[in-house]
């Protein structure tokens, strides 16, 4: 073909210049934004918003000394890494199923999965007041059966916050984990029935072991986005409930100081950054971008 | 040196006609200079709108809806001019929004009075209105403008209305006596534990607090005290709420029974047949809404447009839509039937009746406050 000549379909130049344009969105959009924000770390807040680009430490060792934000930020690695194991045991089963079911219309399960994103998240966070208020479902039906005298208090709560992000992270764990099962050789299953084993311990052997990179790769996904959201404390939490996003939104928003938004905002970064490094460096990324993939 | 795309062409074309570039060359760089002028289309299509369009940022929900049924329709109507709107739930995320973009982006924000004006003169974003062009701020009340040429003698805001805000309650549970009868202390009532809610809001927190500790809330001594009823507050609250729909809705569906709340949004919840009781107790806040006109906006349009919003006609309908009383002096004009019912009304328009945030004192201890208030409202 005229237009390919000289060209290999491997050919490195060409791989550079298709990713070209990508890693140029990624320096534009990515890189330069959070380099402008480590920079603003160091200016000083002055007044709700104004800050002058005098540098100062005042920022980090604020962060560095206030026990404040280090409660919020323990609280926030608390409640993903709850979230994620939560739906790591939920999420595994309806995956499992999805994978083992030969049920003909598959895609029909796969799609159902994938539903809940066509609503609007926020939409579907606000749904929760429905259910768990006051004048929610639940409390109606019990009320109504006489099972409680009052109604119970489950709205504003930090397990409504976990219920929401629940909501929200299931169906990227169940994905992860189906096409980590999916890419299981079901010969070795059967080899392993052949050899003698029960279908129980074909499972806790080949199964289980060879899907887990997928379940890794779920749980690191659940984590980082759990750790990292605030509409869903917002809505569904009280003000206790709030994790180390709201704190950010609030410096920035509320108090107006981007000086001390910026450096709290690039903690959070590192620190999530950090986990994601270990599991990069022990399960490897590849299955995460196999599992979006997916 | 910069020089316009016209510009460039009439040179181009004056070169070619003096024989100095070839052809091929004239309309390879014609068309270079045309592709350029494609390109920044979008921001000079910007500039170009301006004239045609007015962008307004405001609060959303009964308020927003009442001022675009009221006085927008009827303006583009009028004039042709567009108005395009945003809103908010909390007039710091406009600020922030503000920060972030350039002079133009944002033109006339439904601001909170003085407070908020200050914030927008400390941060240069501020512009300077021909009052000349508003010929009905003859009829504003004297005494809401004053506050805000104290801080810029050439003002870039004008006021629009006034409120309260004052305690609202689920009268199913507490009945009027009991509520004029306890006032402020409702909100501290443990009686009604995880069943108060409160405006997200320092200010309004720290006010509350203040009345409820026995102190001036413009002149507050002992602000440990005040700190320690916010606490207390907020160990009773069921939910901070952080915008007007919010708190219509904890208040409709019965998640709160007492709160402190916007007078303009519990009269809708009474329009709309909820049974909500309000009252104003001593030394209730009050505060004012303006329009403020912003750095880079097309002045005489926006000009233009807070004029007809101040047609007597069209603030009556506004205000009667959204429940909040106008800056319009009643002396000078009559406001109507149901203006004078509503909450917070000052028939004197002396203003002498209402109690506002003295503007200095709580700009000098904002930045410390919020912080604080964040850190309470978090469990600290």
């Amino acid at each position: 073909m005229g237009m390919t000549k000289g060209w290999k379909l491997y050919d490195p130049r060409l791989a550079w210049m298709l990713v070209a344009p990508v890693l140029l969105l990624l320096l534009l959009f990515l890189l330069l934004p959070i380099a402008v924000m480590g920079v603003y770390t160091f200016f000083t807040f002055v007044t709700a918003g104004v800050e002058t680009s005098a540098l100062t430490f005042a920022n980090w060792k604020e962060f560095l000394t206030d026990s404040y934000y280090h409660g919020f930020l323990l609280k926030t690695v608390r409640v993903g890494a709850m979230t994620a194991i939560i739906c790591a045991v939920l999420g595994y089963f309806p995956a499992y199923f999805i994978w083992a079911t030969t049920f003909r219309h598959k895609w029909l399960l796969l799609l159902l999965l994938i539903v809940p994103f066509w609503i609007s998240f926020t939409i579907r966070t606000f749904s929760w007041i429905h259910i768990l208020g006051e004048q929610g479902i639940i409390n109606v039906t019990l009320l109504k059966l006489g099972l409680i005298d009052q109604p119970l208090q489950m709205l504003y709560t930090e397990g409504a916050v976990i219920m929401g992000l629940l909501h929200f992270l299931l169906p990227y764990m169940i994905l992860n984990v189906y096409v980590s099962l999916e890419s299981i050789d079901r010969t070795l299953i059967s080899a392993a029935r052949s050899m003698g084993c029960t279908s129980a311990q074909a499972f806790r052997e080949v199964t289980l072991p060879l899907s887990l990179p997928g379940l890794g790769a779920g749980l690191l996904l659940c984590f980082v986005l759990a750790a990292g959201s605030y509409v869903t404390p917002q809505l569904l939490g009280s003000g206790r409930d709030a994790l180390f996003g709201n704190l950010i939104y609030d410096t920035i928003m509320g108090q107006l100081n981007w000086p001390m938004g910026a450096t709290l905002s690039i903690v959070l970064f590192v620190v999530l950054g950090c986990f994601a490094a270990a599991y990069t460096r022990y399960m490897g990324m590849s299955q995460i971008v196999k599992g979006l993939g997916g | 040196m910069k020089i316009s795309t016209t510009k460039r062409l009439e040179r181009l074309n004056e070169r070619y006609g003096n024989g100095d570039i070839s052809r091929r060359s004239f309309l390879t760089l014609t068309a270079a200079a045309a592709a350029s002028v494609g390109l920044s289309t979008p921001w000079i299509g910007r500039a170009l709108a301006a004239a045609t369009e007015v962008r307004f940022d405001g609060w959303g929900g009964v308020v927003q809806e009442a001022i675009d049924k009221y006085a927008f329709q009827a303006y583009t109507q009028k004039t042709g001019i567009k108005v395009v709107q945003g809103t908010f739930g909390d007039e710091d995320e406009i600020i922030t929004k503000i920060k972030t973009s350039k002079p133009g982006d944002f033109q006339v924000i439904h601001s909170s009075g003085v407070n908020y004006y200050i914030k927008y003169v400390n941060a240069g974003v501020n512009s300077e209105i021909n009052e000349a062009n508003i010929p009905n701020m003859a009829n504003v009340l004297a005494p809401m403008i004053e506050p805000f040429r104290k801080i810029t003698p050439k003002i870039s805001a004008v006021p629009y209305d006034y409120g309260t805000t004052g305690i609202a309650y689920n009268n199913k549970v507490i009945s009027d006596d009991e509520a004029k009868e306890k006032g402020v202390g409702l909100l501290f009532d443990k009686k009604y534990a995880g069943k108060v809610g409160g405006y997200s809001d320092m200010t309004t927190r720290v006010w509350y607090a203040a009345l409820q500790s026995g102190q001036d809330p413009n002149n507050i001594q002992d602000m440990d005290a005040v700190w320690a009823k916010v606490r207390e507050n907020r160990d009773l609250a069921k939910k901070f709420w952080s915008s007007g729909a919010e708190l219509m809705d904890l208040l409709s569906k019965g998640e709160i029974v007492v709160t402190d709340a916007w007078s303009g949004r519990v009269a809708a919840l009474q329009q709309q047949g909820h049974p909500i009781g309000y009252i104003d107790p001593k030394g209730s806040y009050a505060w004012m809404e303006d329009m403020l006109v912003l750095k880079g906006s097309p002045m005489p349009e926006c000009e233009e447009l807070i004029n007809f919003m101040l047609e007597p006609a069209t603030s009556i309908a506004v205000a009667e839509g959204q429940n909040y009383p106008p800056s319009l002096d009643p002396t000078k004009v009559k406001l109507g039937d149901k203006i004078p019912t509503l909450p917070a009304f000052d028939p004197t328009g002396s203003m002498k009746a209402l109690t506002f945030a003295d503007p200095v004192y709580w700009a000098t201890n904002e930045d410390a406050w919020n912080k604080q208030w964040d850190r309470i409202s978090k469990g600290a």
